[in-house]
């Protein structure tokens, strides 16, 4: 194990950081407006999944499991029900990433971009995976999963989250 | 199972999430019903901001959008304001060009049916000198033109050439105030002078005050002066009265009624041609067509009366019925032999309408000397255009009863005056006889140095020549 490797993994953050509520509702609020708008003018937007990102961005700053799950879960239902689909799979799905990205906050240095890339393109493919398992195992339909497809998307949005997630740090407060 | 629920408690928590969630969708699933609560929910707490966001985007967006379409349209206007110009201008070019055509058409006509051999030219330029009226052609010596020759239009005469210059020539107008020309009168035969005064009017001179001459008479040349052939329009009587020595009658020309002339007709080598017979004289005003039956184009036979006959033509109906019952024929029989008895005759008011009132029972074919009336009828009508020269030999009646003659017209020598003035025989006074339709073009001579005889057309009947004196 190398000392960089060591330093990314031996070295969670100890400071606690949070949000402001006022954030923590619009931000999403705003993420899910984006998606559910601005792909009507601009299609090719179509693959970003800033919800997810948004709730990714939370769980690793928060550290926090359960507040995650909520919060996840809270994102996917609000997207549940702008969509088609019954309400529970993004919910499902989102509060899976919202555990598992607080989980991995403690043992990671999320800080680091390296590791908030190869965090925010394996939770996008775990995502899009995911809904993918449980659309045909609930709902039994057929859809196909274009791993390619998937793959490409997920490294435009991990390269998204960067940014992004550089934009919500400046949101939080330290405490 | 409070030491588990405490040890793993995160865990815990997420299955109760995902549990419960996954009976949601069980519920919904299987009772294929949505939560529509939450639904509800989640729409009205995106959709107004996403209205909210529509109008901030058609409000700031869509005016920056319009921003840029107007500025196109700013561009385009202006583009669109060029070439509207542009084809304006392309407009007038190509209506300029129209008339030109349509002048040069008529004129290719005219050049074609003229019996005169022509050379068309373009005025060029004007002459200097305020009061002269003099223009250069385009055609000069080379081209056959010379000193002398008479310049024309269809509609009369322009002037003559003064000067010819290699490539172009000098041509005095008729309003020159020193030209002159020989001009007949068109109904009266009047003969006088043609002098330029210097503005649109010209003045026919030498026409003593008791010469008759009417307003709108028109006059033609006489070819006296053995520049421009005789025959062809000069202008029409604008105003005709006493004056000291002389009468004083102005001429509107014809040939200049447009103002400035722009393509004109040399004539290389002139052919006297007929005056049109005397038409009604101040046509300055409209006239109605003819009967179509007197302008059908097939003379009425003689003596043949119509619906609208007179008593006159009751009468020489009787005369002729008379006739025909004693077998006697009109126009024949010497001097002194007997003449048909017409003690029998009723009269006009006494006599039963004559059985052949009707076109439908023609009587025997008209006689030289009898029955001009359809003639007459007919030449004072519609008819009498129908062009001699063959210049507008396909002219409708309509055409045919505007006032403005035409310089052809049908071979018809009636009077001795119009006997060329240089030739050696001249008609001599015949009973005038109906026109030929379509008689053919009028003879052809010799320059306008020398006016050549006038031959009648061949259709025509031919009066006896009579050696001029």
């Amino acid at each position: 194990m190398t000392e960089y490797t060591e330093h990314l993994l031996t070295e969670p953050r100890k400071d606690t950081e949070r949000f402001r509520f006022i954030w923590l509702v619009t931000v999403p609020l705003v993420a899910i407006l984006f998606q559910v708008y601005v792909p009507r003018f601009v299609s090719f937007l179509s693959y970003l999944e800033l919800p997810l990102l948004i709730t990714v961005h939370f769980a690793l700053s928060s550290r926090a499991p359960i507040a995650s799950v909520f919060y996840g879960m809270s994102i996917g239902l609000v997207q549940d029900s702008l969509s088609h689909q019954p309400i529970g799979m993004f919910g499902i799905v989102k509060t899976l990433v919202g555990y598992f990205a607080a989980s991995v906050s403690m043992r990671f240095d999320v800080d680091n971009p390296f590791v908030t890339f190869i965090l925010s393109f394996f939770f996008y493919f775990f995502h899009q995976f995911f809904y993918w398992v449980l659309d045909r195992a609930l709902l039994g339909e057929a859809l196909s999963f274009d791993v390619q497809q998937t793959l490409i998307f997920g490294l435009l949005n991990a390269a998204v989250a960067l940014p992004l997630f550089r934009i919500l740090d400046k949101l939080k407060v330290t405490g | 199972m409070d030491f588990f629920l405490s040890r793993y408690r995160n865990l815990t928590v997420l299955l109760i999430v995902i549990v419960a969630q996954l009976l949601l969708i069980a519920y919904q699933v299987k009772t294929n019903n949505n939560v529509p609560l939450m639904r509800v929910w989640a729409v009205t707490a995106v959709t107004p901001v996403e209205t909210a966001l529509e109008l901030v985007r058609r409000y700031t967006w869509g005016f920056v959008v319009d921003y840029f379409v107007l500025l196109n349209v700013r561009g385009e206007n202006e583009k669109l304001r060029q070439d509207n110009g542009q084809l304006k201008m392309e407009n007038h070019y190509l209506k300029a060009e129209l008339g030109t055509a349509d002048r040069a058409r008529a004129l290719s006509v005219f050049q074609t049916q003229s019996p005169s051999k022509t050379v068309a030219a373009r005025v060029i330029g004007n002459g200097t000198g305020s009061n002269s009226k003099v223009v250069f052609i385009d055609r000069g010596s080379t081209s056959g033109v010379e000193s002398g020759m008479a310049v024309v239009t269809p509609d009369g005469i322009v002037g003559k050439v003064v000067d010819a210059y290699p490539t172009a020539s000098l041509v005095m107008l008729i309003t020159d105030p020193t030209f002159a020309a020989g001009v007949i009168s068109q109904k009266n035969r009047v003969r006088g002078t043609l002098k330029g005064q210097g503005h649109s009017d010209t003045l026919v001179d030498y026409v003593q005050n008791e010469e008759k001459v009417d307003g709108g008479e028109w006059f033609y040349t006489s070819g006296d002066d053995r520049i421009f052939p005789k025959g062809f329009p000069v202008g029409q009587v604008s105003a005709a009265r006493n004056g000291k020595n002389f009468k004083e009658i102005y001429l509107n020309p014809s040939g200049l009624q447009s103002g400035s002339v722009e393509e004109v007709l040399v004539l290389l080598q002139g052919v006297h041609q007929q005056i049109p017979d005397g038409e009604i004289a101040s046509p300055g005003y409209k006239i109605l067509q003819p009967p179509a039956d007197n302008v059908a184009g097939t003379p009425q036979p003689t003596g043949q009366p119509t619906a609208l006959a007179t008593d006159a033509d009751r009468l020489r109906q009787q005369y002729k019925q008379i006739g025909t019952e004693q077998k006697h024929v009109f126009g024949e029989g010497i001097p002194g032999s007997k003449p048909p008895d017409f003690t029998k005759m009723q009269g006009i008011r006494g006599a039963s309408p004559l059985p052949n009132l009707t076109p439908a029972a023609p009587p025997k074919p008209a006689t030289p000397a009898g029955g001009n009336a359809g003639a007459t009828a007919q030449k004072s009508s519609g008819s009498q255009p129908a062009d001699a020269n063959g210049g507008r030999a396909g002219e409708s009646a309509a055409t045919a009863a505007k006032p403005k003659p035409r310089p052809a017209a049908p071979i018809l020598v009636t009077d001795p005056t119009d006997a060329d003035p240089g030739s050696d025989v001249v008609p001599a006074p015949a009973p005038k006889t109906e026109k030929p339709a379509g008689s053919g073009k009028p003879a052809t001579g010799p320059a306008t140095a020398a006016p050549p005889p006038i031959t009648p057309a061949p259709a025509a009947p031919k009066p006896p020549v009579v050696p001029n004196p």
